[in-house]
């Protein structure tokens, strides 16, 4: 197995490790609906082998939540001169650069697992839908932080569309 | 503001002060300001649209009615004399019953209702153009007011509708960055549509506003001395442009007849045809039931909606370039006319479909910030050139990216769309990537042609992405367990929403960073020196001012450029103005001296 994909020279600012518990949590639940969801024909036709799409699921949500806290390290920004980068994925990698001057909006986004831990999620909206930028378990008082320094940062390099 | 009466401004040319009376002032009241007489619809005061705007935009249709109505009508009232009623006559089945007077009266009162909507939504529908906004105002009960930034503006959109041709009126289209964004003037008459372009255009160029109003006045005495109406109706009908000095002299691309037909028999689409023309036969007569040709209607009826859209769009086209952006105009009998000024392309695809490559002939679409709803119309914003050769493909690409005319970027370009060369400057994908990329991985990469980012993918189906470094709105690399284990990665540049997808994968993922990492920092620096947004007053180039002119005003003509600083600020004051409230929009005013400081004396 190679290294996965990276920046070279770059000093990854991670997050909240707080977010591993939202993360596990939320899948926890998720993969209970889904499984319960997938049980339903076995249980209305009485086929055996029709459950093995829920155990196959739930072994795959399994893998997923042992992963996670993995993934969750795998989070991170970085505020560099001129742009936001961002990088997520352990198995799927995406590296993103986002010019400041480019940032239409800076969202704060507090689910109810992330107010339980004090998190929030900050996204960020360019004229481009597939930017998809959104930073994931940062403290609430950092987010805030973070996104008013993003939008001075913003302003001061303001270039159209 | 007491500054500007010392600097010799007429009124008209600074609406600031007009900024804030809209929504304070009654309805009526500024609706009585309106002058009756439209003379110059770009100088910031209130102006209704063309009279026959109410029979364009529906009063066909009740015609139409009325028209039926009186048929009748006249049927039952000769039958009643001869004495022979037609049983499923809806007036005799009326007059039976007894209801003939009330349902007369009814419908009466409701054309009567009608046609005194019509009047007064046409009454209430006005519109201006000042220096920074176009605005609309409309409707009766529920009014609706529409306000799009000059300085924001995307294309600018005339279309002339067959029916609306023959009373000499045309749509004007003001198009701001979004879905559906756009600020819609139907109907205007034909020449004051063509003279508000300009006048929008100058004044979002950076242009001041006094020029504005005396090129329309200058073009206005030019274009008046036509004869008599008929003759004018006449030769509107027969010219596309109708104003000389400011239309580009010649279009860069014709396309033929038969080029054009060409290109519909042999496009994709015909492909997708025969696929399911040879699957409705295979069905049939394999179970025997005809049912089936019903079954494939919807999708017939879509291929032939988009040949349509394909042929519209191609008949009579021009493409040329003017001061203010590029001009695409299109259509047989109702005409459409567009304006994309400098840098509202925010991506460019040359590509070729399978069958059009012995004729070798190409596409090119573009993205734009501003999206149509309705396919027919997308199709038509976002193909710039619906088929064409290689000549008139680079004929085309120097208009819409002139940063690539030099020789260098021509031998890219052609690089680009060639099948395949090896060492043509193009970063391609390594031998491992053939897996994935099975014919086109000699093709497949990427390089940057002077200030955009280019993709070339394709074998089969070749095409060559241009982002232009200033539109990028993002880049992103990723990869997936697949291309990790191939030591592969996928370069995406993130641009506006549209047909053009800037992805390329399969690359070697140490060339993707280090691409990467070049677009990211080049995305920013074009972004930092772009001023398209202003495209007049950044080239700091003007029109030469006449002689007459300078006399005139000599304080205000003597400075031209608009250096950058003031340009951004006023840009800042603008926006704060327009943003907050009606009572912060003294700080527009306030910003404007400063902005007209450095000018007077430099």
């Amino acid at each position: 197995m190679t290294e996965r994909l990276d920046l070279p020279d770059t000093e990854w600012r991670g997050v909240s490790r707080k977010y591993v518990v939202v993360d596990v949590v939320g899948l926890i639940i998720f993969g209970l609906i889904v499984a319960a969801a997938t049980s339903i024909p076995t249980l209305i036709t009485g086929i055996e082998w029709l459950a093995a799409i829920p155990v196959s699921l739930g072994i795959i949500f399994l893998i997923n939540i042992l992963l996670t806290p993995r993934r969750v390290r795998a989070i991170g920004y970085m505020l560099r001169a001129d742009d936001l980068v961002f990088r997520r994925g352990l198995m799927f990698r995406r590296v993103v650069a986002v010019p400041y001057g480019r940032m239409q909006l800076v969202d704060i986004n507090r689910g109810p697992l992330d107010r339980a831990v004090g998190l929030s999620e900050l996204k960020l909206v360019t004229a481009a839908a597939s930017t998809g930028v959104a930073i994931p378990g940062l403290p609430a008082q950092v987010a805030e932080e973070l996104r008013d320094t993003l939008v001075a940062l913003a302003e001061s390099r303001r270039a159209g569309l | 503001m007491s500054k500007f009466p010392e600097n010799g401004l007429p009124e008209n040319g600074l609406p600031e002060n007009e900024l804030n009376d809209d929504e304070s002032v009654a309805p009526a009241a500024s609706i009585a300001s309106v002058p009756t007489e439209a003379q110059r619809l770009s100088d910031g005061e209130w102006h209704r649209l063309h009279p026959a705007t109410p029979l364009l935009r529906g009063g066909i249709a009740l015609l139409a009615i009325i028209g039926v109505i009186v048929v009748n009508a006249r049927d039952f009232f000769i039958e009643t004399l001869f004495n022979s009623r037609n049983e499923f006559d809806p007036f005799t089945q009326l007059a039976e019953s007894g209801f003939l007077i009330p349902a007369v009266l009814i419908v009466l009162a409701v054309l009567i209702l009608s046609v005194l909507g019509f009047y007064f939504s046409w009454r209430m529908h006005t519109f201006r153009i000042t220096d920074e906004l176009v605005e609309v105002r409309s409707g009766i009960l529920f009014r609706t007011n529409r306000r799009g930034r000059l300085d924001r503006i995307q294309g600018i959109n005339i279309s002339r509708p067959l029916f609306a041709r023959l009373f000499g009126a045309a749509k004007l289209e003001v198009n701001v960055a979004g879905q559906d964004a756009n600020v819609e003037l139907s109907y205007l008459g034909s020449r004051g549509a063509d003279n508000l372009r300009r006048a929008i255009l100058q004044l979002a160029s950076g242009t001041r506003a006094v020029e504005a109003t005396e090129a329309a006045e200058a073009t206005e005495a030019a274009t008046s001395r036509d004869g008599g109406l008929i003759e004018q109706r006449v030769n509107e009908f027969l010219a596309p442009e109708f104003d000389p000095d400011a239309a580009p002299p010649e279009s860069v691309v014709r396309i033929r007849i038969p080029r054009l037909i060409g290109s519909l028999v042999l496009s994709d689409a015909t492909l997708i045809a025969l696929a399911v023309a040879i699957g409705i036969i295979v069905m049939i007569s394999v179970t025997g039931e005809y049912f089936w040709l019903f079954a494939f209607l919807p999708g017939v009826l879509g291929l032939f909606g988009y040949f349509f859209a394909r042929l519209t769009r191609s008949l009579r086209y021009s493409i040329a370039s003017t001061e203010d952006g590029i001009r695409v105009g299109y259509g047989l009998l109702s005409t459409t006319n567009e304006t994309l000024p400098p840098g509202r392309i925010h991506a460019v695809e040359v590509s070729q479909p399978l069958l059009w490559r012995p004729a070798g002939w190409w596409e090119i679409k573009i993205n734009t910030a501003s999206q149509a709803s309705s396919s027919g119309q997308a199709i038509a914003k976002t193909t710039l050139l619906p088929v064409g050769d290689i000549d008139d493909v680079h004929r085309v690409l120097q208009l819409i990216l002139p940063s690539l005319s030099d020789d260098e970027s021509r031998v890219l370009l052609e690089a680009g769309l060639a099948a395949c060369a090896n060492d043509d400057g193009y970063v391609t994908s390594p031998k491992r990537a053939a897996a994935l990329r099975w014919f086109s991985w000699r093709r497949n990469g990427f390089v940057m042609i002077s200030d955009a980012v280019a993709l070339r993918k394709g074998s089969i189906w070749r095409s060559l992405v241009l982002v232009p470094q200033a539109r990028v709105q993002s880049v992103s690399m990723a990869e997936g367990p697949l291309l990790r284990r191939m030591r592969l990665a996928e370069l995406q540049v993130h641009t506006v929403a549209g047909p053009i997808s800037a992805t390329i994968g399969a690359v070697d993922r140490t060339d993707v960073i280090a691409f990467f990492t070049e677009v990211s920092r080049a995305a920013v620096q074009s972004a930092s020196v772009d001023t398209s947004h202003r495209w007049r007053s950044g080239s700091a180039q003007r029109t030469p001012i006449t002689a007459s002119e300078a006399a005139e005003e000599v304080p205000l003509k003597v400075a031209i450029a608009e250096t950058e600083a003031a340009d951004t600020a006023l840009d800042t004051a603008l926006d704060k103005a327009l943003d907050a409230d009606v009572a912060e929009s003294s700080s527009v005013a306030s910003a404007r001296p400063a902005t007209d400081n450095p000018e007077a004396t430099s």
